[in-house]
């Protein structure tokens, strides 16, 4: 079979199982779109910007595990899409990245819409490629999927100049079966000995902890993980990036830690004699000063990139591989080994868990007469029955969501946690949907948030995506309103979001459901009500107060030890 | 510490400035850099001088080898090794300077490989402690020009750096 190089492109996109392909078309990518156009086993996805495409097809992947797939065009449409990639990357997302470049003659010569594409993506990819040879499209294709998909996953960006896709130089086509790439060998298999030694230590601990990142989910190792943590019955935290990897509801998890973490969470971080980092990278978010985290442990670290390992905090017995085959190797080491957890140490750890979850930490005013953004989430999680997927932008919504809803189930919480992107929400719930079309999808947002990928709701009309958006309406960017509060004497620079547009309006124009939420009894009610419409996209404005503070806080160089409490609660 | 890390990558465009960027973008220092295609043409070597503590060496050598186009890398520091440098100096060599140019040249096992009326080119091989030393032995003032390849190195004994 002879096929163009545009034809070679689409049939790779087939042979990797590509169901959806979310992008923008433009003059180097045209011969491609229209190998497109010619057939039916790829839904192209057209979005209203391009880095509504990278978060699309980000959030497809962080529900499905399968790498989100992208076309652009060359120049503004590789920058646009750059945020997206950077978002990718930092939370390990398998992504690969098809982008148009300028004929191969013309590179370097400032030609119209040239930008040197992998130049620009280099410090935020795993990997990319420039396709110099249409013989070489197929080959790379298949490299980038592997790449993306393999080891820490990542996103990949293969540039590929337009000549090298031109409907008239044709050659046979054969998909390659397998890839060898003698410079890239993850290690998946933990090292036995290390295993053996860590096993050892969880079962001497006296106050243990378990902390669970991203990694869990990545690896789809929740049930391992739920297995070993009931097995050892040690309390367990998880990172923003790793919530739903262990059951929210669980009476073992005490909520997430780090910055907005809980009482609870920090303390037992704190005190911890030794600690199981799972799949986790000690974010300064997570770890506060590090000079000061967690002072009397033993850390084991499982994690499948060696960078991570004692990249911030230096750790006692790490363990390189894949989460997923390092817990099942613990958890036969455990069953094989006669030793067990120090119980009766156990039981007074808890017992001193447990008074510090009896602080409730997240407490807030439920008798206030203005909306509580708390009050929003916890009720979006009785009337979705906790079982929703949640995409969320950046800020405190974000924080809210991830304190108040209680994720049950991995790949349910979909946020930007390492690059912080807002704007992420909405093309990431689109994502979401086309994966999952009969779930119940929520995007949690702000006003400031949304507003800078508004444009997809065009989108998500187009393709039918019946999406909740549930916007935290404080007329302030509300974290940075946080910190300028906390730290610079209330002086609210630049944080308040003036003219801020009528949402509903707004929403009915792009052809969807608006609905506005001002008091605190409509607030269950109106999310009833957007639930039933089953097959719409309802955008629900809630007006919330506007002082609402995100609690607890580690500000910066703290220790968890140090967190900053809700006021009404420092009182009591 | 000083650490000399030896690398083997695919000899593909882009390799260079990956390895850079990583250098720049994680903030860690290079001393010096030099990069030619080794016997097998479809890797090229790399010899980076760098410093820092055995923290960041450790974060460095593991950044590195996370990079998908280093195939295997080495710190040559870690055990016994030897390293040279290539100096090309040009000085000024008039009258009664010729000679006694010619006689630090020996005693410092170089070679003048240029000449005219007025200078000399002279090619020298060492540590970099050597080429220090000739420079401040031949003196600033005769100095034209200097350039220096940067310290490439290998291990001693039968241990290699090879795919």
């Amino acid at each position: 079979m002879e096929l163009s190089g545009g034809e070679i492109i689409v049939e790779s996109l087939k042979c990797e199982g590509v169901e959806y392909l979310f992008g923008y078309p433009g003059g180097a990518v045209l011969h491609i779109y229209d190998a497109l156009y010619q057939q039916k086993d790829i839904q192209h996805v057209l979005v209203r910007h391009e880095q509504g495409a990278t978060h699309a097809a980000d959030g497809y992947a962080r529900a499905t595990g399968k790498p989100g797939v992208v076309l652009v065009t060359s120049g503004p449409g590789a920058t646009n899409a750059v945020t997206g990639i950077a978002t990718a990357h930092l939370d390990s997302i398998p992504m690969v990245v098809l982008t148009g470049q300028v004929p191969r003659a013309f590179i370097g010569s400032d030609a119209f819409q040239e930008v040197d594409a992998v130049g620009i993506t280099r410090p935020c990819v795993k990997h990319n490629f420039l396709v110099s040879s249409i013989e070489e499209l197929a080959p790379t294709i298949k490299k980038a999927f592997y790449v993306a998909s393999s080891g820490r996953p990542g996103p990949v960006v293969v540039d590929i100049p337009k000549d090298v896709t031109a409907p008239n130089i044709k050659i046979p086509f054969e998909y390659p079966e397998s890839v060898d790439l003698r410079s890239y060998n993850p290690v998946l298999k933990g090292h036995p000995g290390q295993i053996r030694k860590a096993v050892d230590l969880l079962v001497s601990a006296k106050r243990p902890m378990i902390y669970t990142g991203g990694g869990v989910v990545i690896s789809d190792a929740a049930e391992e993980l739920t297995e070993i943590t009931r097995t050892l019955g040690y309390p367990i935290t998880n990172t923003l990036m790793g919530l739903g990897a262990y059951p929210g509801t669980d009476s073992q998890f005490i909520g997430m830690l780090g910055m907005h973490g809980t009482y609870e969470a920090n303390m037992a971080m704190h005190e911890c004699d030794v600690l199981f980092a799972v799949g986790a990278r000690f974010d300064d978010r997570v770890t506060g000063d590090v000079e000061k985290f967690c002072p009397g442990a033993k850390i084991i670290h499982v994690d499948v990139d060696p960078a991570s390992i004692s990249k911030n905090v230096k750790v006692h017995i790490p363990i390189v591989g894949d989460v997923k085959i390092v817990l099942h190797e613990i958890l036969d080491t455990l069953r094989q080994s006669n030793q067990r957890p120090d119980n009766p140490s156990i039981e007074t750890w808890w017992a001193r868990i447990r008074k510090w979850q009896a602080d409730d930490c997240l407490s807030y005013d439920r008798a206030s007469k203005l909306i509580k953004p708390q009050q929003v989430i916890e009720s979006l999680w009785e009337v979705t029955g906790g079982d929703a997927y949640v995409t969320s932008d950046v800020g405190q919504h974000q924080m809210w969501a991830a304190q108040f809803y209680k994720f049950d189930k991995p790949r349910r919480w979909i946020n930007s946690g390492g690059l912080g992107t807002m704007g992420f929400g909405l093309p990431a719930a689109l994502g979401v949907q086309l994966a999952h079309p009969d779930a119940q999808v929520a995007c949690i947002t702000g006003e400031a948030s949304i507003l800078m990928c508004i444009q997809e709701l065009s989108t998500c009309l187009q393709y039918d995506t019946p999406i909740k958006v549930i916007n935290l309406n404080n007329r302030y960017m509300g974290m940075v309103r946080q910190w300028q509060e906390f730290q610079y004497d209330g002086r609210y620079s630049h944080s308040y979001v003036d003219a801020i547009p009528d949402f509903v309006k707004l929403t009915e124009s792009f052809g969807h459901v608006g609905m506005l939420i001002e008091k605190p009894a409509d607030v269950e009610p109106a999310l009833k009500e957007a639930f039933a419409l089953r097959d719409k996209l309802v955008f629900m404005d809630f007006v919330t107060d506007q002082t609402e503070n995100v609690y607890p806080m580690i500000e910066a160089g703290k220790g968890h030890h140090e967190m900053r409490l809700a006021p009404a609660r420092e009182l009591a | 510490m000083r650490h000399i890390i030896s690398i083997l990558v695919e000899n593909e465009s882009g390799a260079l400035s990956r390895i850079a960027g990583l250098f720049s973008a994680r903030g860690y220092n290079i001393e010096s850099l030099t990069v030619a295609p080794t016997d097998d043409t479809s890797l090229s070597r790399m010899t980076i001088v760098t410093k820092g503590t055995d923290e960041i060496i450790e974060q460095i050598t593991k950044q590195l080898n996370k990079l998908v186009d280093v195939v295997r890398l080495v710190d040559l520091t870690e055990s016994l090794h030897i390293e040279r440098e290539m100096m090309l100096t040009k000085v000024t060599a008039m009258g009664g300077m010729r000679e006694e140019i010619k006689r630090l040249v020996d005693i410092f096992r170089g070679h003048i490989i240029d000449v005219t009326e007025t200078s000399y080119v002279i090619e020298l091989t060492g540590d970099g402690d050597k080429l220090d030393a000739f420079i401040k032995a031949i003196g600033g003032k005769s100095i034209i020009e200097v350039v220096r390849s940067g310290v490439t190195g290998i291990a001693r004994g039968e241990k290699a750096l090879k795919v």
